[in-house]
C-alpha cells in the first residue's frame, strides 16, 4: 500500500466523524497546551531571574543583619543583635580571596540643583561599589577615599538623575543638594535600567558613611563581598561566617551567596516544572483514554468494514496499520492543536502583560508532539489489535 | 480449478458440535456457471467461505489451481483472496464514507497497485457498468442496484479467476436483481468461474450446473448442458 493511500484512507474515516475526532483530539490537545503554556511561562521566568541575578555576577555574598533562627522568628532586627558597621567591611576586605567589599544603606532623599528639586532613591555604597557589581561609570569616577566616617560630600548620579536635573550641561564638578547637604558631583553611571523591578537609572550614589547619616540609620543594611571565581562559595563564606563572629561574639547576621540563591532558584522552578508535568500528564491521559474509547468504538462500529476489507485481500497488518495510524493521526493533530494553542495563549499573555516573559524551547515543542504521537500509538494498539484478529467471516456478518 | 476433498467444517456452540459441512467432495472447473442452493442452515455460506479462503475447513484437503491452499498462512490466504478471489455479497458491503470509484479502487489500494493504473483500471470499469456519473456520489446517495453494481466492478477490478456470490439478488427487486445477474453472466465471457448462492429457483436454474445442498451435504449435482 503507498503512503499516500494509507494517509487517505485513515484521514477519510476520523474526516466522517468530524466532531467526534476534535473532541478526542482535544483531550490530548489541552494536555499538550497546558504543558506548553506553564513551560514557556517557567522558561521564561527562570531565564528573565537567571539574567537580573547574573548582570551582577554571581560570585557575590551578602551579609545582612540579624539571625533568621529556624526555631523562634527573627530576633536580629529588633533584638539585641548588633548592627553591620563599616568596620566589619573594613575587617572583612582583608580576608584572603576577597576581591571587593561594599557596605550599602539604601534610602529615599530629595535632590536640588538650580532651582529643580527631584526624589530619588539614595544608594549609599563603598568605593568598590561598581566594581563588585560590574557596573560601569560612563564618566567621571566612584570616589577614592576609604569607607570611614571621613568620608567626602561626593555623588555618583544615575543616568536618569543626571538626564532629569542637568540636561544638555556637564554635571562633573557640579554641587547638588542632597537631602539639604552640598554634593560634588564626580561621576555619572551608565544607564542600567530596571533591575529586580528597580529603577537604577533614577538614582543616586554616595558614600554609605554618608547615607547612614543622611538617611539617620545607625548601621548598614548590608555588606557585598566578591570573591574570587574560582574560589567555591562554602570556602568563602566560612571565612567571613569565623571572622564575623569573631567581631560580635556570635552569629548575629545572615549569609546569603548569589551561587545559593540561585540554586534555591533552580530547585523551586524544578518543582514547578515537574508539577507541570505531572499536571499536563494527567491530562494527556485523560486524553489517552478518550483515543482508547473512541478507536474501541470505531473498531465496533466499522467491523463489518474489517470483515470486507479482509475478503478483498488486506492482511491482518494492513487492517492493525490503519487502525493505529488513525489514532496516531488524532493524538498527532491533537498534539499540533495543543502546541498553537500553547503557544498562542504564552503570546497572548506576553501581549497583554510584557513584563510576563515567555519562552518556548523548540526541544519542548518537540518533545510534547513526541508525547503526544506515543500516546496515540499506545492507546491505539489494543483496538488495532482487536481489529486485526478479528475472524474476517464473523466480522463481515456484523451489521 | 476449484477442488475440496473430504471437506467438513463444524462450529462449536456452547458444548454441543455444529456440523455445517460434511464429507465434502466437490470439482469446479475453470469458467463454469454455478449455482447453489438450498434451504437455509444447509451450508452454502459456510460452502462459498470455504472457497473465498475467509475459513479454514475442520478436515479435508481445498486444492484451488493445483495448489494446496489449505494450510497457507494467513497472509498467504489473504494474498490469494486478493489476486484470485471476487465476493460479492447480498448486503454489498460497500465502505459508506468512501464514494463510488473510491471503493471500487479499495482492492487495488491494497494491492499496493499504482495510482495511474488504479484510475485507468476503475474508469473502464465503470463505464462498463454504467456507473460513470456516479463515480464521485455515496453509497447512500446510490440504489441498491447501483450498489451491487458497484460491488461487482470491485469484485472484479483485480481481476479473479473465482467469483464468490452470496445471495447476489437478496435484496433487491425482481427487475433489478436480473439486471444485477446478467451483469455477473457477463463476466463468464471473460473466462471467470461464478459461484451464486441463491434461494431464487429460477435464478439458480440458470447456472449451467447447479448444486443442491441439505444438512452440510451436496444432495445433487446437475449439469445443463443448454
Ligand atoms: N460461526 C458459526 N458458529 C456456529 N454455527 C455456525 C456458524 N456459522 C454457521 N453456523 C451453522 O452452520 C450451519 C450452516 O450455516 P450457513 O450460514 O452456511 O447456512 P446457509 O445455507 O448459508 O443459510 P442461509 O440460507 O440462511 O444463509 C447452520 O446450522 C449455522 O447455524
Ligand atoms: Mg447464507
Amino acid at each position: 500500500m503507498y503512503y499516500r493511500d494509507f494517509l487517505t484512507l485513515t484521514t477519510s474515516s476520523f474526516l466522517t466523524s468530524r466532531l467526534r475526532s476534535f473532541l478526542t483530539g482535544l483531550g490530548i490537545a489541552i494536555g499538550i497546551a497546558a504543558v506548553i503554556l506553564l513551560t514557556s511561562i517557567g522558561e521564561g521566568l527562570h531565564q528573565f531571574v537567571l539574567d537580573e541575578f547574573s548582570q551582577f555576577g554571581t560570585n557575590i555574598i551578602s551579609i545582612q543583619p540579624g539571625k533568621t533562627e529556624t526555631q523562634g522568628g527573627n530576633v536580629g532586627v529588633f533584638g539585641s543583635s548588633r548592627q553591620l558597621s563599616l568596620e566589619d567591611a573594613d575587617a572583612l576586605r582583608r580576608l584572603p580571596y576577597v576581591e571587593s567589599v561594599n557596605p550599602s544603606v539604601m534610602g529615599n532623599a530629595e535632590l536640588k540643583f538650580n532651582g529643580k528639586t527631584r526624589r530619588t532613591t539614595i544608594f549609599g555604597e563603598g568605593r568598590e561599589f561598581a566594581q563588585a557589581f560590574t557596573m560601569k561609570v560612563q564618566s567621571g569616577t566612584f570616589w577614592p577615599d576609604a569607607d570611614d566616617e571621613q568620608a567626602r560630600a561626593f555623588v555618583v548620579l544615575g543616568s536618569k538623575v543626571r538626564q532629569e536635573l542637568f540636561a544638555g550641561q556637564n554635571p562633573l564638578g557640579e554641587y547638588l543638594r542632597v537631602g539639604g547637604q552640598r554634593y560634588r558631583v564626580i561621576g555619572v553611571m551608565e544607564s542600567k535600567g530596571q533591575v529586580l523591578g528597580m529603577d537604577l537609572d533614577d538614582a543616586v550614589y554616595i558614600p554609605a558613611a554618608r547615607a547612614m547619616e543622611l538617611l539617620n540609620r545607625p548601621g548598614l543594611m548590608e555588606i557585598q563581598v566578591a570573591y574570587r571565581p574560582d574560589v567555591a562559595a562554602e570556602k568563602v563564606i566560612r571565612l567571613i561566617k569565623d571572622r564575623m563572629i569573631e567581631r560580635h561574639g556570635r552569629e548575629d547576621f545572615t549569609l546569603i551567596s548569589q551561587e545559593e540563591a540561585l540554586e534555591v532558584l533552580g530547585s523551586v522552578l524544578n518543582v514547578l516544572t515537574f508539577a507541570v508535568a505531572a499536571l499536563g500528564g494527567i491530562s494527556l491521559l485523560v486524553g489517552a483514554v478518550g483515543i482508547l474509547t473512541i478507536m474501541t468504538m470505531a473498531v465496533t462500529e466499522r467491523t463489518a468494514e474489517i470483515g470486507l476489507l479482509r475478503a478483498l485481500g488486506a492482511r491482518e497488518n494492513q487492517v492493525l496499520m490503519l487502525f493505529l495510524g488513525e489514532a496516531i493521526m488524532l493524538s498527532a493533530l491533537g498534539g499540533i492543536m495543543g502546541l498553537l494553542i500553547g503557544v498562542g495563549i504564552a503570546q497572548g499573555l506576553h501581549l497583554l502583560i510584557p513584563a510576563l516573559p515567555v519562552h518556548t524551547p523548540w526541544l519542548y515543542a518537540v518533545l510534547a508532539e513526541l508525547t503526544a504521537i506515543t500516546i496515540g500509538l499506545a492507546a491505539g494498539v489494543a483496538p488495532a489489535m482487536r481489529a486485526a484478529r478479528l475472524d474476517p467471516v464473523e466480522a463481515l456478518h456484523a451489521e | 480449478m476449484i477442488e475440496l476433498q473430504n471437506v467438513s467444517r463444524s462450529f462449536t456452540v456452547g458444548d454441543q458440535q455444529v456440523s455445517a459441512l460434511r464429507d465434502i467432495n466437490l470439482r469446479m472447473d475453470a469458467g463454469e456457471y454455478i449455482s447453489i442452493m438450498g434451504p437455509s442452515g444447509s451450508g452454502k455460506s459456510t460452502m462459498l467461505n470455504l472457497l473465498g479462503l475467509l475459513d479454514r475447513p475442520s478436515s479435508g484437503t481445498y486444492l484451488l489451481d493445483g495448489g494446496n491452499v489449505t494450510d497457507l498462512t494467513d497472509e498467504q490466504q489473504a494474498q490469494v483472496r486478493r489476486e484470485k478471489i471476487g465476493f460479492v455479497f447480498q448486503s454489498f458491503h460497500l465502505v459508506p464514507r468512501l464514494t463510488a470509484a473510491q471503493n471500487v479502487e479499495l482492492p487495488m489500494i491494497l494491492a499496493g497497485i499504482a495510482p495511474e493504473e488504479r484510475k485507468q483500471r476503475v474508469e473502464v470499469l465503470m463505464q462498463n457498468y454504467g456507473l460513470s456519473a456516479r463515480a464521485d456520489h455515496r453509497p447512500d446517495q446510490l440504489s441498491g442496484g447501483q450498489r451491487q453494481r458497484v460491488a461487482i466492478a470491485r469484485a472484479t477490478v483485480m481481476k479473479p479467476t473465482v467469483l464468490l456470490a452470496d445471495e447476489p439478488t437478496g435484496n433487491l427487486d425482481r427487475a433489478t436483481g436480473w439486471e444485477v445477474l446478467k451483469l455477473l453472466e457477463g463476466l463468464l465471457e471473460q473466462g471467470i468461474t461464478l459461484v451464486v448462492v441463491t434461494h431464487d429457483t429460477e435464478i439458480g436454474a440458470r447456472a449451467h450446473r447447479q448444486i443442491h445442498m441439505l444438512d452440510g451435504a451436496i444432495r445433487s449435482d446437475e449439469r445443463h448442458t443448454t
